[in-house]
């Protein structure tokens, strides 16, 4: 329908790489290669060793929105890695071939040393981006962080509307302070992504969003339409858009894409409650990316520790290297040999990888099986049923914010 | 409060003076034998002409001077070239991957 592509995994696609028939032509006159008369177009990029982390630097966060990616039972704060365990990771991580480094929470910058964190994991080589909400940002620490080599900053709205932002968040005065940041930024010379996650309680604000971004100077920006794990699932009555509501979003999407080409870049994600077929979730399990949480745990995705009979190393045991290539959680869904029908004999085995395996268990019960998104599923009348109802509802349930220390009542 | 930027498409010619903007990186990922363009979010694996490209992409060569300079080590019309380094420009423009 149009081009919607990974936000979190970086080369999720395995694609062919344009470098075929680039080669010397033995007609070519001696000292010169052929000059391809081909397309020299640039394709993601794939490989064996992973291409990027996710560090969750911290679950503590001034905000406490209802669709947070965070676990609903969270690290505690005085279980955090040390300055000198992340400095550690990131060189390991690096070693390993990380080429991107997310560095997200919880909110990253609540951690008083990000800055080092930062410089070291630049003079590692890796692509360093700070995922932030940017509420606790001042001008100075924004020049630190520059200064320490930061290469990208994306930075979360929860609406235009300044009320409906606040309630969202449950946190007054948010959006002022991000204006204010993207002042900061451009002064700086500071590339922005706009970050907004979209659900039915700001979906009709969609367009503001667009514009919004564009009056601050961004260079992207991503709209992302929540994804349904954790508080998101906890929430989902009162996040699920409908389906017209979220078809809508496709078309001012590609509009904008249209009007703001050559000025900013969109990444649209599309909640697959109404999808076919199941996205690609991390590219793939254990296949071009990882998560760390506060205190260490090494993860295939943010969500996985929601399956069951899954072993999750620590960064304080073992290596990152060690942990990627044996870890237990790691090679478990690996590939596609844990593969049942209909995932086992299908030709987009290895395109979509089977889906999801959190929202498999989820749905399920077992992860073995396709996600229910995928329209092979047994299960995806019955997953399409019910985001149809929650999100026709008319009186959506109010929030449960997002607090550390887990869940009460 | 809000940022003035120039918010119009930059347009690839043979005059334009492509440059990789300070966050786009281009670098050689040892690991796997390859180039690769670090970008917000993305990894790129441009082949092996686009790298040629994209390591004179300096913000003071033209287009032009980038074509002529390939049309002679690759011993191959410079017409040629230029029309596809115009076209590979616009879109790692359209892209966020260059600036003209």
């Amino acid at each position: 329908m149009n081009e919607i592509e990974p936000v979190v995994a970086e080369g999720a696609h395995s694609s062919s790489s344009g470098a075929e028939g680039a080669q010397t032509s033995p007609r070519i006159a001696e000292g010169a290669q052929a000059w391809p008369r081909a397309d020299h177009s640039t394709e993601p990029a794939c490989g064996r060793a992973p291409m990027g982390l996710l560090a969750e630097l911290t679950y503590r966060c001034p905000l406490q929105c209802p669709y947070c990616s965070n676990p609903l039972e969270m690290d505690k704060p005085s279980t955090e890695l040390s300055t000198a365990e992340w400095q550690r990771v990131f060189k390991e991580a690096a070693e390993l071939g990380i080429l991107q480094l997310h560095l997200s929470g919880g909110e990253p910058t609540a951690r008083k040393d990000l800055e080092e964190l930062v410089k070291t994991a630049s003079q590692s080589g890796m692509y360093t981006n700070l995922i932030t909400a940017g509420v606790l940002l001042t001008k100075d620490r924004l020049k630190a962080l520059q200064d320490a080599g930061l290469d990208h900053l994306q930075l979360s709205i929860q609406d235009v509307d300044e009320a409906n932002a606040e309630k969202i968040s449950a946190y007054k005065g948010g959006l002022a302070k991000k204006r204010e940041l993207c002042g900061w930024m451009h002064a700086l010379g500071m590339p922005l992504t706009v970050n907004a996650p979209i659900h039915r309680a700001n979906i009709e604000n969609l367009p503001a969003i667009v514009e919004f971004a564009v009056a601050m100077g961004a260079n992207r920006l991503e709209v992302a339409h929540v994804q349904y794990y954790a508080w998101a699932l906890k929430n989902r009555a009162a996040l699920m858009p409908t389906r017209e509501q979220m078809m809508k979003t496709v078309e001012i999407v590609d509009a904008a894409k249209e009007k703001y080409k050559g000025i900013m870049v969109f990444d649209f994600v599309v909640p697959d409650y109404y999808a076919s077929r199941p996205k690609p979730c991390m590219g793939g399990w254990g296949r071009g990316s990882m998560n760390i949480t506060p205190s260490g745990r090494v993860l295939p995705c943010h969500a996985a520790e929601s399956i069951p009979g899954l072993e999750f190393d620590n960064v304080r045991n073992k290596s990152l290297s060690d942990i990627w290539l044996t870890g237990q959680a790691f090679e478990k869904y690996r590939g596609t040999s844990w593969m049942k029908e209909p995932c086992r004999s299908c030709d987009r085995r290895e395109i979509d990888w089977g889906g999801c395996r959190c929202q498999a268990m989820m749905m399920t019960g077992d992860p073995t099986n396709v996600d229910p998104a995928c329209g092979l599923s047994p299960r995806h009348a019955e997953f399409v049923a019910l985001a149809t109802a929650e999100s026709h509802v008319t009186t959506p349930p109010p929030f449960v914010y997002r607090r550390l220390g887990g869940t009460v009542g | 409060m809000t940022t003035p930027t120039p918010r119009t498409r930059a347009i690839a010619v043979a005059e334009a003076k492509p440059a990789l903007p300070r966050h786009i990186k281009l670098r050689h990922d040892a690991g796997r034998g390859r180039w690769i363009i670090l970008a917000p979010e993305r990894v790129f694996e441009p082949d092996d002409t686009a790298v040629e490209v994209l390591k004179l992409c300096d913000g003071e060569r033209t287009v032009h001077d980038i074509a002529a300079q390939l049309a002679k080590d690759y011993n191959a019309p410079i017409m040629e070239i230029e029309g596809d380094i115009v076209q590979m420009v616009q879109d790692l423009a359209d892209k966020g991957v260059l600036r003209l």
